[in-house]
């Protein structure tokens, strides 16, 4: 369960900065410059994540260019964070 | 020499890179050094360590590295990080992960026996991940041998100059003196137990003369390897292991020569009027390899 909001990653080049909070329902919400490209890709990672660990969270991701092992990396320390001490592995 | 000592990977450069740092993980491969050294210890600050392990530990299961060797540093058996690191890092399948602080042989099978545990969970082949043991204290020097032996996994002992410096009270010199015990001890430990053994970091990037001086001395003393820590110092320490010409001409006539009297069904062998015998062909044999690597593959290649 999400009981607090955390960030993961970075505003840096080929990383990507991710937010999640605690939320009633699942949303996402991306920025980033190829949002055209990567757009519907970063939301689909997202959504896997939020549904293996059953988390209805707000999401919200700045994309500097990240490639798809950081960006999930990310969400998923994100999450991890979130969920603090006593959240389950990812 | 031991048999071993894999001879066909060859690991003259390891490249450090930071752990958290996907903007570098992402280009490891191609800054050509014969392996990659991710890191979670010196490079990541403390708040970060999860992220960096979760980071490197996607990098090193889903991206193709080529031939490139994959190691991963982790954090110290006297960190909170040690375990967490092993349980991500070792199923993720590095070629080996480089144990900083090692003191003494328990620090290594500490290791080995959380390694085989995880390798059982995940239905690896047990010893697949190898320990690269970092040895960087008086203790851990002193026990180099102890240490070179206490586990199969054990394929390489490294040299920690910068905490080594810590330790023993004195300065990193340019000429390095106050290493030549500890380097002498590390190499004979490791070629004693059949290991690899690399040398510590040359940290001045704008002396590369000093990274060379630094790199010959490792290669007069021994080591199989130097590790870098920025991509310009790859080459110098590549230069360093070049093989001379002269040397390598006769490492030619000298394989020419044993495969000539294996043919002949003669035991013994003459080359330029000299004895030759086993070592000796081995050691011609070894640097041949050594030589494919600077794109020399026969006699004809040297200029």
């Amino acid at each position: 369960m999400i009981i607090k909001k955390a960030q993961a990653g970075s505003l840096e080049s080929s990383d990507c900065l991710v937010t999640v909070e605690p939320a009633d329902a699942y949303s996402m919400s991306y920025s980033g410059q190829n949002e055209a490209i990567f757009k519907r890709r970063t939301e689909r990672i997202a959504l896997e994540v939020a549904e293996r660990l059953s988390a209805s969270a707000r999401v919200s991701i700045q994309d500097q260019g990240a490639i798809e092992v950081t960006l999930r990396a990310r969400i998923e320390t994100a999450f991890e964070r979130a969920m603090g001490d006593g959240g389950v592995r990812v | 020499m031991s048999g071993k000592k894999n001879t066909n990977s060859a690991c003259r450069s390891m490249l450090y890179m930071p752990g958290n740092n996907p903007g570098m993980l992402q280009h490891a491969a191609v800054f050509g050094a014969d392996s990659v050294l991710f890191d979670l210890e010196d490079a990541v600050s403390e708040r970060e360590k999860d992220a960096a392990r979760r980071l490197v530990s996607h990098f090193v299961k889903d991206v193709d590295f080529g031939k490139v060797i994959v190691t991963v540093r982790i954090n110290g058996a006297d960190t909170p990080y040690f375990e967490r690191d092993l349980k991500e890092i070792v199923p993720s399948r590095p070629a080996a992960v480089r144990v900083p602080k090692c003191h003494s042989p328990e620090d290594v099978t500490r290791a080995d026996e959380l390694m085989s545990e995880i390798e059982r969970a995940n239905n690896m082949p047990l010893g697949s991940v190898k320990i690269h043991a970092m040895l960087e204290t008086a203790h851990g020097i002193e026990h180099a041998y102890d240490i070179a032996v206490s586990s199969p996994r054990i394929e390489a002992l490294t040299l920690g100059g910068q905490d080594l410096t810590a330790d023993l009270g004195v300065q990193k010199t340019r000429g390095g003196v106050e290493f030549l015990y500890a380097r002498g001890r590390i190499v004979m430990a490791a070629k004693a137990a059949g290991l690899s053994a690399f040398d510590t970091v040359w940290t001045d990037l704008n002396d590369i003369e000093g990274l060379k001086n630094e790199a010959a001395l490792a290669v007069q003393i021994g080591f199989t390897g130097k590790a870098a820590v920025h991509p310009s110092q790859v080459d110098a320490i590549h230069e360093a292991y070049r093989p001379d010409t002269k040397e390598l001409r006769r490492a030619f006539r000298i394989v020419a020569g044993a495969e000539a009297a294996e043919r002949e069904g003669k035991g013994v062998i003459s080359v330029d009027g000299r004895m030759v015998d086993g070592p000796i062909v081995t050691r011609a044999f070894n640097l041949i390899n050594l030589a494919s690597l600077y794109g020399i593959e026969k006699e004809d290649d040297l200029t």
